[in-house]
């Protein structure tokens, strides 16, 4: 039996300790938000926020999270009282299919945690492992500049840059 | 059906069914044998969209509406939100269309157990189909005429009288005189036909329609809380892989089972001549079990290479056709002042969804349940039941959302998978493609070889234009009855629709431009009318279609982007030749209205200033500027764009930032302005990764682009291009579609800045740094 903390949840699972916390989340606990997207690590579609740090859940093994909290999309907010990152991606309408947003709103939150004044050029660093096959970008980026209270206007002279 | 799956298919999405017990209505038309029994099998035939049988139920109200006791209103609908807004903007339709609030409709989307088979959800035709006159908008105005007629015919009054609002019809002379729509049908069947004369709401009337209605699915979305296909989770699931081929074409001599039967979970190894797949217990099992399976495959012939492919497809038998020919565009080229010719390249590329495809199938016995992301509920359910050895009515598809598809992905192969390896297993099987096998053995979007040639008159008029193209093709959509257009049914054994080469025939019947294959600046002529969108009257453009080494298949604005790349970017170069500004060259060249006004407020919104290509003032080396334009009148006729891009190239690196976008898009009148910009945005950047990166690679075997690091899409973290985007929403003409508009446009968009800012002409996609540098070492 491994004991995770799971959105401020203790649960126990009996799996095999080698495999990726991926499937403990979403097979084991039936969590919809961390979700298989390449099994590589090379698109962000599984991450979840551990120990404060956007994480790959395909390429993590559940034995070395033990006793770390983990974070997924659906334990920051709620479709009735989402988080105000969440809230921001509402507001702006930033999504087409949403498979990505699980990645995206992820990231941005443990990277605006820890540089909550990024640049732009911080910003599309900390987002450049992400993929969003349908090309929202243009308002994700909206939606996570009016969360941290950045505005476009140092977007539009940085831009291309 | 067991207990099991059958609790598991209530939880999978059949809310409606409680929602509906609890208003106490009847179901109605073929959509009750599914609420009272889940699974009773469907009445439709397999006859596809225009089956006379599945005519004949489109063309009744019960098959898209019923309305409950209390009021509340369930619609259905055959066209499927696949990430573009379709949900929210059928609810929006079936709002204004009926008077009733969007929070008292239920949609329920492709279930062959209970809605319309509107065959594939693609090719911008759901707006078209749904919102103009006939199906879900005509099903829906024909409800509100019956109802109000009801009421008129209660009270003993004339029925223009009456006014209808939330779904409460009241008497303008008597104001307390109310009864809303549940307690006129009292849960009962319409019993009509769907009236072609039934009035619909005017575009100046509407208040749902028309407006930026947000995404019904977007909170649950942001939360983590909606049930993708991947959440699909039925009692008793089992976990399979597949392991697909080494290389292409390789046929399987033979599969050890003992090299997986001891490892933890196995519960199955499944063959079927070339497919083999495995059955575990849990999905981890399942990928790490498909690893070590030992089989020995018998090698197919070795790929054509790579580095000369584009010249291998001048040379291969070919299936010809002729979009338009005026018999005389070589003594018009011979008479011409100046004849330019160039050829342009487009790469295979991929949906490369970002969720690899998933697909769950319980079947038992002779019936069988699919959950599935198809676009194509229908045939999906025609192709998993050939594969089965059901019929098609025995095989129920939900479609449950996926991963934005773009096309036609993995979504019914995988599809296929689970349910050969669900009837192996005799028990539920979830199988999620593996990132190498989604990419690997997709149906990819189509290579191109372009040609184009054209002369120019002493006073730089465009006199003649020639389009000739080379394209491969192989399987593509599985329709009703070719399971083998994709992998899965390939290795069952299925064969793919077959090649057959074919000399061209004369064009006939009329001008249609469907696949862009004719540029936009000809005038179209077959058979005495002319129906293209430009004024050139000196045209032929001939295609060449080529079997293909892979599959492809549709991929967001199939060969209308390739086609649009070609003759977008040499309208260009022939605009340079003369000397004359790209906007004021095009218009000089256009007939068609909305693309002439499409052309303007783009090139307005990026406050183009007139001057020839290439800039007069570029640099030779360092950082260098430009912009660039492109315009489509996608399929002839259905939805108008265009953008203009602004660059800066690196001309020491070779890289491209694409710094601004200006889109000016038509797409008739506009139900949702927000999504058809979000449509717009996302399509146009969508377009900019593939114009930029992306391009499917092989060896003398096997694909090599097989996940993130080989094959290259643009992050969300990049410089994202400032976009401005202008509507224009089109009174008294019909919907059309727009999400496949602005993607067109991007690669030739991208390559006129391009040569604008630098003098050097890109006419390979993807522009890759070396192809860049390529390009400016080859400049005068």
């Amino acid at each position: 039996m491994i004991t995770l903390t799971v959105n401020g949840a203790r649960r126990q699972v009996d799996v095999d300790p080698s495999t990726p916390l991926l499937y403990v989340l979403s097979d084991e606990l039936g969590l919809r938000g961390p979700k298989f997207g390449c099994g590589l690590g090379q698109c962000g579609a599984c991450t979840a926020i551990i120990g404060g740090r956007a994480v790959r859940t395909c390429i993590t093994p559940v034995d070395t999270v033990k006793g770390d909290a983990i974070t997924t999309l659906e334990g920051l907010g709620t479709p009735e009282h989402p988080h105000p990152l969440q809230q921001a991606f509402i507001d702006e309408q930033a999504a087409q299919c949403g498979f990505c947003l699980n990645a995206v709103i992820l990231t941005a939150k443990a990277f605006l945690d820890e540089h909550p004044h990024p640049t732009e050029p911080e910003l599309q660093q900390a987002l450049s492992g992400v993929l969003c096959r349908c090309f929202v970008q243009h308002r994700m980026f909206a939606a996570i500049r009016k969360y941290a209270g950045l505005s476009s206007t140092a977007h539009r002279a940085e831009g291309g840059q | 059906m067991t207990p099991d799956a059958r609790d598991a298919l209530v939880r999978a999405g059949f809310s409606r069914r409680s929602f509906l017990k609890g208003a106490g209505a009847l179901i109605v038309g073929f959509s009750a044998a599914a609420v009272v029994e889940p699974f009773a099998g469907s009445v439709l035939s397999a006859q596809g969209p225009f089956g006379s049988q599945n005519r004949a139920i489109a063309a009744r109200v019960d098959s898209w509406l019923a309305v409950a006791a209390d009021g509340r209103v369930t619609a259905f609908t055959g066209k499927c939100d696949l990430g573009q807004g379709m949900f929210t903007a059928q609810l929006q339709l079936v709002a204004e269309e009926l008077d009733v609030a969007i929070d008292r409709i239920h949609l329920i989307q492709c279930d062959t157990a209970r809605t319309p088979d509107e065959g594939t959800t693609s090719g911008s035709q759901s707006t078209p189909t749904n919102f103009n006159h006939e199906n879900l908008a005509q099903a829906a105005a024909t409800a509100r005429e019956a109802l109000v007629g009801m009421a008129a015919k209660q009270w003993g009054v004339p029925a223009d009288r009456l006014h209808v609002k939330n779904g409460v019809i009241s008497d303008a002379q008597h104001p307390s005189k109310k009864i809303g729509y549940g307690e006129l049908l009292g849960g009962r069947r319409f019993d009509l036909a769907l009236n072609p004369q039934a009035k619909r709401k005017p575009q100046r009337e509407w208040t749902v329609l028309g407006t930026s209605v947000g995404r019904v699915d977007l909170p649950a979305l942001a939360t983590g809380t909606v049930e993708f296909v991947h959440n699909v989770r039925v009692p008793g699931m089992l976990h399979g892989q597949v392991v697909r081929p080494p290389t292409v074409g390789a046929t399987l001599v033979n599969v050890d089972e003992r090299s997986v039967r001891d490892l933890p979970g196995f519960v199955k190894l499944v063959v079927r001549k070339n497919f083999v797949g495995i059955v575990c217990e849990k999905p981890w099992q399942a990928l790490q079990a498909a690893a070590k399976v030992k089989a020995t495959w018998k090698p197919g012939p070795p790929l054509p290479a790579q580095a000369s492919f584009y010249e291998y497809l001048r040379h291969q038998p070919s299936r010809d056709s002729l979009t338009v020919d005026s018999g005389d565009v070589e003594p018009t080229l011979g008479g011409a002042a100046a004849v330019l010719k160039a050829t342009y390249h487009y790469p295979y590329q991929m949906h490369g969804s970002m969720g690899s495809s998933c697909a769950v199938a319980d079947v038992q016995g002779d019936t069988a349940t699919v959950w599935s992301p198809t676009q194509s509920a229908y045939p999906t359910r025609s192709g998993d039941a050939m594969l089965l050895g059901l019929k098609p009515e025995q095989v129920h598809v939900i479609f449950t959302r996926g991963s934005g598809c773009y096309g036609l992905n993995g979504a019914d192969t995988v599809s296929y998978d689970a349910a050969l390896l669900s009837q192996a297993a005799g028990k539920p099987v979830r199988i999620q493609l593996t990132r190498k096998d989604e990419m690997a053995w997709e149906n990819y979007g189509y290579a191109y070889v372009l040609d184009q040639r054209a002369g120019v008159d002493a006073n730089g008029q465009i006199v003649a234009w020639e389009s000739e193209t080379w394209s491969p093709t192989r399987g593509g959509r599985p329709g009703y009855n070719r399971p083998g257009n994709v992998v899965t049914g390939l290795l069952a054994g299925f064969e793919p629709s077959p090649f057959e080469p074919q000399a061209a025939r004369a064009p006939e019947g009329r001008f249609r431009n469907g696949s862009n294959a004719a540029p936009s600046y000809v005038a179209g002529c077959v058979g005495g009318a002319c129906g293209g969108a430009g004024t050139i009257k000196s045209e032929r453009v001939l295609s060449h279609t080529i079997d293909s080494p892979f599959f492809t298949g549709p991929l967001r604005s199939p060969s209308r982007l390739q086609n649009t790349f070609a003759h977008e970017s040499f309208m260009d170069e022939l605009a340079a030749h003369v000397k004359a500004d790209p906007v004021a060259y095009r218009l000089k060249h256009l007939s068609d209205p909305r693309l002439v006004d499409v052309v303007k407020a783009a090139a307005k919104q990026a406050n183009w200033q007139p001057r020839p290509s290439p800039n007069p003032a570029r640099p030779r080396t360092g950082i260098a500027h430009g912009r660039g334009l492109a315009c489509v009148a996608y399929e002839g006729d259905n939805g108008y764009a265009a953008i203009v891009v602004e660059v800066s190239v690196d001309q020491t690196t070779g890289t491209i930032a694409v710094t601004k976008l200006a889109i000016g898009i038509d797409a008739g009148p506009i139900s949702n302005p927000n999504g058809l910009r979000n449509q717009a945005e996302g399509g146009a950047l969508h377009g900019m990764s593939r114009a930029l990166g992306e391009e499917v690679t092989w060896d003398e075997g096997k694909v090599t682009s097989i996940d993130w690091r080989t094959y290259h899409s643009l992050p969300v973290g990049f410089a994202v291009p400032a976009i401005d985007t202008v509507l224009i929403n089109r009174t008294g003409v019909e919907a059309t579609g727009a999400g496949e508009t602005t993607i067109t446009l991007s690669a030739a968009a991208i390559a006129n800045a391009i040569f604008d800012a630098t003098g050097a002409r890109l006419r390979e996609a993807p522009f890759t740094a070396a192809r860049v540098k390529a390009a400016l070492a080859a400049r005068a």
